[in-house]
């Protein structure tokens, strides 16, 4: 009994000894070394292509495909471990902060030639002005879900959130950056850039909302709207549509004064030991048919004209998926905040929850 | 000289994954961004008292709680046949095998509102809320860290010298006398062991509270993972304070264990 007990536990260390590994070293030809969100390509579900293993098929290259939470995390194992990752997808406030840190290579979009494809709104982005590090891979928007048997009214923008009629039933982001700029947008302060200042009023009106909530979520917020356990939250809007899938009760509301436009874009990090290969990833990912793959499961917004010809209808004429030009002109895009009012943020926001 | 040689393996490891480790949270907590002295990261760790507090308590209730249900079953167990007892503890660690989150996530499901307990008990007329409040999350840490709590006891108990009960009998002691003067003396050690070991890692758990509180149940584990976000130094500060209740805690445990042994 005890013997059996030993030898599970020695497994399970071994076990995560390897995962902590992976992706270290031993690149040698014809590997690739992935880095990416967790469930956040195309891998086989709901019969749709595993666009890993066909870029295997079509190149010979193995892929090591390995997965994180945050760009935070992405940050800290680049910064701070010796590991060697060449194709990594941070967000826009991330890539800006790397690329001011030197920790990203020049691509050869030479060796990109599906660039081409991109919408001339998902190049030379904001973060990347003189478009040299970066490739998009998708975009999206925030929006608000709402349970149509729980909300009367229609909600046209985040102060559908502070409703005292719904009392208990409200869910908000847990995370300082998406709720912060909720409160300010609120407020009409631009959260693109804010200073410590803007934090002080959101934190107040975060504050005022914190009797109301029923919880601060993440990934939880499924569940809850699907089984119509809550009554509305904010969310990411290609997520949005995958819980309206799943709930015929719920429904959607972009904010009429617009919301935030979040994108992660393909990068090679200088710890990279195949750029030749990280580019023929990076490429492939725009090829138009693997391109609409990873939409279709995502449903997260794709930049890729030709990919978007490939969509079902149902699909390209989702507003939550695809909101449109008139839209994206109104959200505003994260600019890369300085350290000490990041972390300021981020102090408020704990603190309002520890209250 | 051969045992020293042994146990160079382990000093090594304790070195590696121990000692430097605590000396980096040690310097980290007591260093700024700039890397020179500065006790700004404990002024910021001691904004979060009552959240300390809290955990402590939510931590103290568990343990409290887990000792309650595993005392009896432990003892009840050791009365088994042998082969049965197998059965039973195995039976009792299966669900230690499944992941962690999985298992909270299942009392997320159990509890929530139209989810199986509520259906039951609205049946029969009692409506109520059980999930996202301070209840849920004792639940859940209860079931998490039962087992630790189990063991050791189970074990100690187990190895309780059958001639000593037996000579209590001959002496005239009925089953409670028995107990109160023979079983119980004997099986504290574990009872210690048990406490430390479900204490110690509830009242630094996150996660937990994240999945079955609601708004106002936040953690200390909660509060150090979203700081080291941004700022390792308030981070590792509030980890050094709640090693030292720790500590504390150990200290005063061990003290009133070895009265008790002597007593």
């Amino acid at each position: 009994m005890k013997k059996i007990l030993a030898i599970a536990l020695c497994v399970v260390m071994l076990g995560s000894f390897a995962t902590m590994f992976a992706g270290c070293g031993n690149s040698g030809a014809g590997e690739v070394n992935v880095y990416n969100w967790g469930e956040y390509i195309a891998e086989g579900q709901d019969g749709l292509m595993n666009v890993i293993e066909e870029f295997e098929k079509e190149t010979g290259i193995k892929v090591n495909y390995t997965t994180y939470e945050t760009n935070e995390d992405l940050y800290n194992m680049l910064k701070n471990s010796n590991v060697s990752y060449d194709v990594v997808i941070p967000s826009e406030y991330m890539i800006s902060k790397m690329i001011k840190e030197g920790m990203l290579l020049e691509l050869n979009y030479d060796n990109i030639p599906n660039y081409k494809y991109i919408n001339d709104r998902f190049k030379n982005l904001d973060c990347d002005p003189d478009n040299k590090y970066t490739v998009i891979y998708q975009w999206g928007v925030t929006a608000l879900v709402y349970d149509k048997t729980k909300v009367e009214e229609a909600p046209k923008n985040w102060d559908a959130l502070w409703d005292e009629n719904l009392k208990g039933q409200i869910l908000m982001f847990n995370n300082s950056r998406d709720a912060m700029a909720i409160a300010m947008q609120t407020l009409g302060i631009d959260p693109s850039n804010c200073t410590k200042d803007d934090i002080d009023k959101a934190s107040e009106k975060l504050r005022e909302q914190k009797p109301l909530l029923k919880k601060y979520v993440m990934d939880q917020v499924f569940t809850e709207m699907e089984t119509s356990q809550s009554a509305i939250a904010p969310y990411y809007a290609g997520d949005i549509a995958a819980m309206m899938d799943e709930n015929e009760d719920l429904d959607y509301c972009l904010p009429e004064y617009g919301s935030n436009l979040f994108y992660d874009a393909m990068c090679i990090p200088t710890c990279s030991k195949n750029k030749e290969n990280a580019e023929k990833f990076i490429n492939f990912m725009q090829k138009p048919e693997i391109a609409a793959e990873n939409c279709k499961y995502l449903r997260y917004g794709c930049a890729n004209d030709e990919a978007v010809k490939l969509l079902d209808d149902d699909i390209k004429n989702n507003e939550l998926t695809l909101p449109g030009d008139e839209y994206l002109d109104k959200c505003y895009v994260f600019g890369n905040l300085d350290a000490d009012v990041y972390e300021y943020m981020q102090e408020q926001f704990v603190k309002i929850q520890a209250e | 000289m051969k045992s020293k040689l042994l146990s160079v393996p382990y000093l090594i490891w304790m070195l590696v994954f121990t000692m430097i480790p605590l000396v980096m949270i040690g310097i980290t907590a007591f260093t700024d961004n700039s890397g020179s002295f500065s006790l700004e990261a404990f002024t910021s760790a001691f904004e979060y008292t009552n959240v300390f507090l809290k955990s402590l308590w939510i931590a103290l209730l568990s343990t409290v709680l887990c000792l309650i249900i595993a005392y009896p079953l432990a003892y009840i167990i050791t009365q088994m046949r042998e082969s049965t007892q197998n059965t039973v503890v195995m039976l009792l660690m299966i669900p230690m095998w499944m992941n962690f989150l999985l298992r909270i996530y299942a009392w997320v499901l159990l509890l929530q509102s139209g989810g199986p307990l509520d259906t039951l008990l609205s049946a029969i007329g009692i409506h109520g809320n059980y999930s996202n409040n301070t209840g849920a999350v004792i639940v859940g840490m209860v079931y998490e860290y039962m087992p630790f709590m189990l063991l050791p006891i189970y074990t100690v108990m187990g190895k309780i010298d059958k001639g000593l009960i037996e000579a209590a009998q001959d002496l005239g002691s009925n089953k409670m006398m028995v107990f109160r003067k023979v079983v119980f003396p004997l099986s504290i050690p574990g009872i210690i062991s048990g406490i430390t070991m479900v204490f110690v890692p509830s009242a630094s758990t996150f996660v937990v509270a994240q999945y079955l509180g609601g708004t106002d149940d936040i953690m200390i584990g909660d509060i150090i993972d979203k700081i080291f976000f941004t700022n390792n130094h308030i981070g590792a500060a509030i980890s050094l304070v709640l090693m030292i209740f720790i500590l504390v805690f150990l200290v005063l445990m061990n003290l009133f264990g070895d009265e008790e042994a002597i007593a």
